[in-house]
């Protein structure tokens, strides 16, 4: 649930008019432009060097199966420190603290999942996509066109929230227009996939996710310095700090008032701020810890490497990337709150998405040094070299999921040349790119918040008890899998469609009615505080106030205007038909259950014939396609 | 690959082997780690005097349980890839070495 309310936030948050011109100050914006311009430039130079390697479709797939397993294991946490994950987790950390450092360890333990028992299996038997797995004892054309439906539609979900996210992040960084930062995005990220295939998108997500690392240790390094590298010492500063103390009295209102400052800060450090429903915080976990394993992006991943064992390797690296990368958060998250302020960040991004840029600006000397906005120019094009290297590799995945399963799986039945695979593969790109920046265009200021979670519960309740049963059960054959993977999709659909992620207009009334009421008063008063403000700094703050409030009513306005006129939720419904945010806790189990009572209608011979070679290939590695010379 | 006989490296006894002891390890593992992770939402939910408690300073049993998930986690991939690079793979190979020799 807090990535719907991350992403929400990303979504919605209006760009204040004191900040029209981005979180960069308009005389260093050109630093940001010159550092994204190395990074681009970085990257293009790769993909130049890619496009030459990229002739078969082993390249274009699978970089050739010659990918190490520490250089996989980098390309895997590129691909998965999304920008929610890289801004929002620190962002929720400042916000509401320990709640927002309890929501990334899942982000982790996913990866146990995937190291335990996907990535050798998958590496062992697999080929190009999820489709390859899925088809080896099924019926092949009906495996693989589950699989392409499933990795697409997965994709695309996952692919819109990164789009509408990542246009209002760079509009809030750097005061680029939505569009054009989309279209931005989507050109770039066609650029590496369509030219350089899995070779240029693999090295786009190393050089990212290094970026990614060296960025967080440099503004950790600063933040913990003042305090010696102590963690008692930098938590007692947290505890006994005044704007945190402030936040947390701000988020618990009255029970605040019989509360001393240091019981307020070190309700910081404990649980409740943020997540208040433990049902929908335990089916997101199971939606995480299930359906990292089922995304075809980072399934994808493991047929890059030469082997069982470099796939095992690369798990490992990732592990300890991602999660030291959340590891060090806490120390964003808390350097934030403590530096920047909880109400300086939300008043940027509701979302606290702000948190990170904002400490690297604090750092490098603050608003209107020069050092300061080049920390800032430097995490902003780190944020959007993440954006485009996440949606690179989902566009890569679902025009293999197109081009090898569909088009020569199912329509020409195997028989495409290489030149054909590979033409084919890159004509999906352009479509699948294409259709990206369109509805990336499409869903503006839509809100997308709940795609992000839903794209996880699809692949945990769909892909992975298809993929996990086809590995693990001799009776698992196609009418199981065509069920459960129906069936998985369809409920977490169908349940996020009547959840309360749905926009229900008589909700937005009452809730942003009040606001627009009350917006008259709150103008005047801080107009009546600038009228009598007595020097330069306190009218730049009344200045601030005032401004801040007539943009709580403009936003209130438009979220009231937007529904206009209707009564009902996009599936006819006036309020929530359920409480719960996540499927997962149904739709997983229901997902496995219709995979097995599928199967168990019938025996098929194919699924039985192959179900003694499926079973030692995956356990030995006998026959695994191997690299190609190069 | 039809030259090679599925069903005779599936009757082998130290396939036999490596399967089952991988199996129990691997599954044992995914148990652990899964009881582990859900035991963090459900302790802060539902035990938040426990969590509020505090050990050394400022720092709390909460903080402490959310950095040991990460140590278990990290802990149960060291485990795991140890004991695959040690065990499962040499197992694998001597059968795979054994098999494409059957098979020619």
């Amino acid at each position: 649930m807090s990535t719907q309310r991350m992403l929400l936030a990303l979504a919605t948050a209006l760009p204040l008019p004191a900040m029209a011109q981005g979180a960069v100050s308009p005389e260093y914006k050109w630093l940001t432009f010159l550092v994204f311009g190395l990074i681009i430039a970085l990257t293009m130079f790769v993909t130049y060097l890619a496009a030459r390697r990229v002739k078969s479709a082993q390249q274009f797939y699978a970089a050739g199966r010659s990918v190490t397993g520490i250089q996989n294991g980098w390309a895997i946490a590129g691909d998965y420190l999304s920008a929610a994950s890289f801004l929002g987790i620190a962002g929720l950390i400042s916000l509401y603290g320990y709640d927002g450092f309890m929501y990334s360890v899942g982000w982790l333990v996913a990866y146990i999942t995937v190291l335990l028992v996907i990535a050798e299996p998958c590496r062992n038997i697999g080929k190009y996509t999820l489709g390859d797995i899925l088809a080896f004892r099924n019926d092949p054309k009906k495996a693989k066109t589950m699989a392409a439906i499933s990795t697409i539609v997965v994709s695309i979900f996952y692919l819109t929230a990164q789009m509408v996210g990542g246009g209002v992040l760079v509009k809030t960084l750097i005061g680029i227009d939505y569009e054009v930062s989309v279209i931005a995005v989507g050109v770039l990220m066609l650029a590496y996939v369509v030219f350089g295939g899995m070779v240029a998108t693999t090295w786009v997500q190393i050089i990212k996710a290094v970026l990614l690392v060296a960025a967080s240790l440099l503004l950790v390094f600063f933040t913990w310095l003042p305090y010696g590298f102590s963690l008692p010492g930098f938590l007692e500063a947290a505890v006994s700090d005044p704007k945190i103390q402030a936040q947390v009295a701000k988020l618990l209102g009255d029970p605040a008032t019989s509360m001393t400052a240091t019981e307020l800060g070190q309700r910081f450090l404990e649980p409740g701020l943020y997540l208040k429903n433990p049902i929908d915080q335990i089916s997101l976990g199971m939606a995480l810890v299930l359906g990292t394993a089922g995304m075809p992006h980072i399934l994808m991943r493991f047929f890059t490497v030469p082997t069982a064992k470099d796939a095992r390797t690369s798990v490992i690296w990732a592990m300890a990337i991602i999660g030291g990368f959340y590891v060090l958060t806490l120390f964003l998250g808390l350097g934030a709150a403590m530096n920047v302020g909880a109400s300086k960040i939300a008043a940027i991004d509701a979302g606290g998405n702000m948190a990170g840029p904002l400490l690297a600006q604090y750092i490098g000397g603050g608003e209107n040094s020069m050092l300061g906005n080049l920390f800032l120019a430097f995490v902003a094009a780190v944020a959007f070299a993440t954006i485009v290297a996440v949606v690179a590799g989902l566009v890569l995945a679902s025009a293999s999921a197109m081009s090898h399963d569909i088009w020569v799986g199912v329509i020409k039945g195997e028989h495409a040349t290489q030149e054909e695979e590979v033409r084919a593969a890159r004509i999906s790109s352009i479509i699948v790119g294409v259709i990206a920046i369109v509805i990336g265009i499409l869903a503006k200021g839509q809100n997308v918040a709940h795609l992000v979670a839903l794209a996880f519960a699809v692949a945990a309740s769909s892909n992975l008890p298809a993929v996990l049963l086809t590995l693990y059960w001799k009776r698992c054959n196609t009418k199981g899998i065509v069920l459960g993977m129906t069936v998985g999709a369809l409920t977490a659909i169908g349940l996020v469609m009547v959840s309360p992620n749905m926009t229900y207009p008589n909700v937005v009334r009452a809730t942003n009615q009040p606001i627009v009421d009350a917006g008259p008063a709150k103008i005047a008063a801080a107009e009546a505080t600038l009228a009598v403000a007595a020097d330069d700094t306190a009218r730049a703050a009344a200045q601030k106030q005032v401004d801040n409030a007539k943009a709580a009513v403009v936003g209130a306005q438009a979220k009231i205007d937007a529904v206009a006129g209707q009564t009902t939720s996009i599936v006819g419904l006036e309020a929530p038909l359920i409480s719960l945010k996540n499927p997962g806790i149904i739709s997983i189990p229901l997902g496995f259950l219709c995979v097995l009572i599928g199967s168990l209608l019938g025996r098929e011979k194919r699924s039985d014939d192959m179900w003694e070679e499926l079973y030692v290939r995956q356990n030995t590695g006998i026959h695994a396609e191997g690299a190609t010379a190069h | 690959m039809s030259t090679m006989n599925w069903a005779a490296v599936n009757a082998d006894p130290r396939f036999q082997d490596l399967h089952r002891r991988k199996s129990r390890f691997l599954w044992g593992l995914m148990i652990i780690s899964v009881i582990y992770y859900f035991m963090l939402p459900i302790g802060a939910a539902y035990f938040t005097d426990l969590f509020k408690t505090k050990v050394w300073g400022v720092i709390n049993f909460g903080l402490i349980f959310a950095w040991s998930e990460f140590i278990v986690a990290w802990g149960i991939a060291w485990i795991y890839a140890r004991k695959a690079n040690a065990e499962f793979d040499a197992l694998a190979a001597e059968i795979n070495r054994d098999a494409m020799k059957g098979a020619k």
